[in-house]
């Protein structure tokens, strides 16, 4: 009878050889065993080549639609917060929602990046870059709401602590000078993280360069990056600590946010379930939006080997899992509106669902909850477009559920003499309409200018002949190695 | 022994498959040089081991960032609410816990800042050039070539004999790098 140490030593028990197991292939997360330099090709030849006719179009299109939020705003500036839709009571609308809104999108570029690489999920590394530009964008759309929503949006720098004229310094109790620090740092640490992980590929870009604007602008942004496996050491391990660092980031920024709403005492808001409903919305209509993204990408670029049914099965599960989640979120508000026995928050619930609002209630209810649901059967995950229309769906429901949080709790408080009813004026139209735009625009210009799959990381994690111990691959045994 | 020439800067070896340069780093590093390096389109899983480095040292870095982050928040909420004390509901003036989420965003965010700054201060990066980037296979390193390249400066340098261990090891097209001008 061997010991326990002697029969973990070898590598094969005795029990394999008699019921002799079929190995079981992994699925490949890059199809038709591609080489290294046919991942290098593909994702620079994007950057590379003549920019298409489709590209100038779109950034035509975008550029004008960003010009919707610069009129906007310029109005607003130029006549006061008066001409947004805000009046007594309601004096958080579309702003706040869109500034959430987007801020929520924000969220799944990190989660894939920090959280799926602390777990170890290698069908990350096709859609983490795409993810985190899109987060950057729309942490940069995000943005501009709370600062015009200040009313003197020359005085937004208030906001930081810095030493100004009158000498009061911020009120560090208020969960709105919490979200200024959080925004702020899930900005810089996202841009961080976003620039660390190109720096190899903007490398080979510069190597690949044939033009001298090519060479001194990726060469300079690549810091001179030279791929040598003590600076991969530091770098990998840099990447580890990004990752683990950013993981508490991500779900502390909405937690913070929801504490914008949570902190308060109106009914409907005043909640302890928000921080971890709101991660999980955010999650949620982040990966909506990077399935927005991700599958016109794929077929324009002919990305269909690196981007495959496996990655689009493994978002659609995430999209589906936490849109159950929100909608137990739902369903728990209600429970303990109930189980509570607080008259007003037992009338806040009822009045979202049944109220001069339960139009935009159920508009949220059918695309959270319902829609993702579609996304247990194999056949809807396998059908693209239909998964995109789902997408669109799950974008859309979490616009309306901020708006339902926001505008419902307001509109009806505690006084029924001071209730009132919120509509969007054509200014808050055109605002949030541009942001599109100006999502759009930037996003255009990443696609133009930096490489959007990260290809190093791509062909260490996702090919099968990466592994130095893999000798089974055919491009592996080509070698004269003396092993 | 030959000393080292001053108009050399190393020697490289090319390979073209991971297991291939695995393999030829352990023979480097048994062979005792310490002034080399593998270069590689990404990272290769478990090559430090092959080439006995030590531990990254960056998280030295993020723990100095969190540190100087989370007392840099302190001092600062406690600075201000002692100059301007705002009094909102009764509160204390300074409690650890009310201000929290501040130092908590602070020591991300200083930590993120130390781990990208040390991963570039412990590369030595960034860097204008290089004398490799001068040798134009080095350039297909960034896209699916392996290559070792042994420094003119380690002890242990001796181009014959590095030549005959890096064409032992499996490397093809064993070239001298010129040091550059």
């Amino acid at each position: 009878m061997p010991t326990l140490a002697e029969a973990s030593d070898s590598p094969k028990p005795d029990i394999l050889e008699k019921v002799n197991p079929i190995d079981m292939p992994r699925r490949p997360l890059v199809l038709n065993d591609h080489s290294y330099n046919w991942v290098t090709e593909k994702v620079c030849g994007i950057v590379e080549g003549k920019t298409p006719t489709w590209w100038w179009i779109s950034f035509a299109i975008a550029g004008g639609m960003a010009s919707f939020t610069l009129m906007g705003l310029i109005y607003l500036v130029a006549t006061g917060v008066g001409v947004w839709g805000l009046a007594n009571p309601i004096n958080w609308g579309w702003a706040i929602v869109n500034f959430v809104f987007w801020i929520g999108i924000g969220h799944a570029g990190t989660l894939i990046s920090a959280v799926l690489c602390l777990l170890k999920q290698r069908w990350r590394t096709s859609i983490n870059r795409t993810a985190e530009a899109m987060t950057i964008f729309a942490v940069v759309c995000a943005g501009i709401f709370p600062l015009f929503h200040v009313g003197r949006v020359w005085f937004a720098w208030w906001l930081f602590p810095l030493p100004n004229s009158n000498w009061i310094w911020p009120n560090f109790r208020s969960p709105l000078e919490w979200d200024v620090f959080a925004v702020s740092t899930y900005g810089t640490v996202s841009v961080l993280f976003w620039y660390m992980g190109m720096v190899p590929d903007l490398g080979t870009l510069r190597d690949r360069a044939t033009s001298a604007w090519r060479r001194v602008f990726y060469g300079t942004l690549a810091m001179g990056w030279r791929n040598s496996s003590r600076h991969w050491h530091n770098y990998e391990m840099a990447y580890l600590l990004l990752a683990g660092i950013s993981t508490p980031l991500v779900l502390s920024v909405h937690t913070i946010v929801s504490f914008d709403f949570a902190a308060s005492i109106l009914p409907g808001w005043h909640t302890t379930i928000f921080p971890p409903y709101f991660v999980a919305g955010a999650i949620f209509s982040g990966f909506g939006m990077v399935l927005t993204l991700i599958l016109p990408l794929r077929s324009v670029f002919g990305l269909h080997d690196l981007v495959n049914q496996y990655h689009i099965d493994a978002m659609c599960k995430i999209t589906l899992a936490t849109g159950s989640m929100v909608g137990y979120a739902y369903a728990m508000e209600f429970f303990i509106a109930w189980y509570g026995a607080n008259p007003y928050e037992g009338f806040a619930f009822v009045n979202r669902a049944f109220g001069q609002y339960a139009w935009a209630y159920w508009i949220m209810v059918s695309c959270n909850v319902i829609c993702p649901q579609l996304f247990w059967f194999k056949r809807i995950r396998k059908n693209i477009a239909l998964v995109w229309i789902i997408s669109i769906f799950v974008n859309v429901g979490m616009w309306f559920e901020r708006f339902v949080i926001t505008v419902t709790s307001l509109a009806n408080d505690f006084l029924p003499s001071s209730w009132g009813y919120y509509s969007p004026t054509i200014v808050d139209i055109f605002t949030f309409f541009g942001t599109f735009g100006v999502f759009s625009v930037l996003f255009l210009l990443f696609l133009r200018f930096l490489p959007l799959i990260a290809f190093s990381e791509v062909k260490a994690l996702s090919l099968p002949q990466a592994d130095p111990h893999n000798h089974d691959h055919p491009e592996n045994r080509k070698g004269k190695g003396a092993h | 022994m030959a000393k080292s020439d001053k108009n050399v800067f190393g020697i490289a070896a090319t390979f073209h498959t991971t297991p291939d340069v695995y393999h030829a780093c352990e023979k480097v590093r048994d062979a005792g040089f310490t002034r080399w390096d593998s270069y590689s389109p990404f990272p290769i899983h478990g090559i430090h081991h092959a080439m006995g480095l030590k531990r990254s040292r960056v998280p030295l870095f993020t723990l100095t960032g969190g540190i100087t982050g989370f007392i840099a928040g302190l001092v600062l909420v406690a600075y201000m609410n002692f100059d301007y004390p705002l009094i909102v509901g009764g509160k204390p003036y300074f409690s650890p816990i009310f201000p929290f989420p501040i130092f908590y965003e602070l020591t991300i965010l200083l930590a993120a800042f130390g781990t990208l700054g040390g991963m570039f201060l412990l590369n030595r990066l960034p860097r204008h050039h290089h004398p490799l980037f001068d040798y134009e296979p080095f350039l297909k390193t960034s896209d699916d070539t392996f290559m070792i390249v042994v420094e003119s400066t380690d002890p242990a340098f001796d181009e014959g004999k590095v030549r005959r261990l890096l064409e032992e090891a499996g490397g093809e097209d064993v070239t001298v790098i010129k040091a550059g001008s």
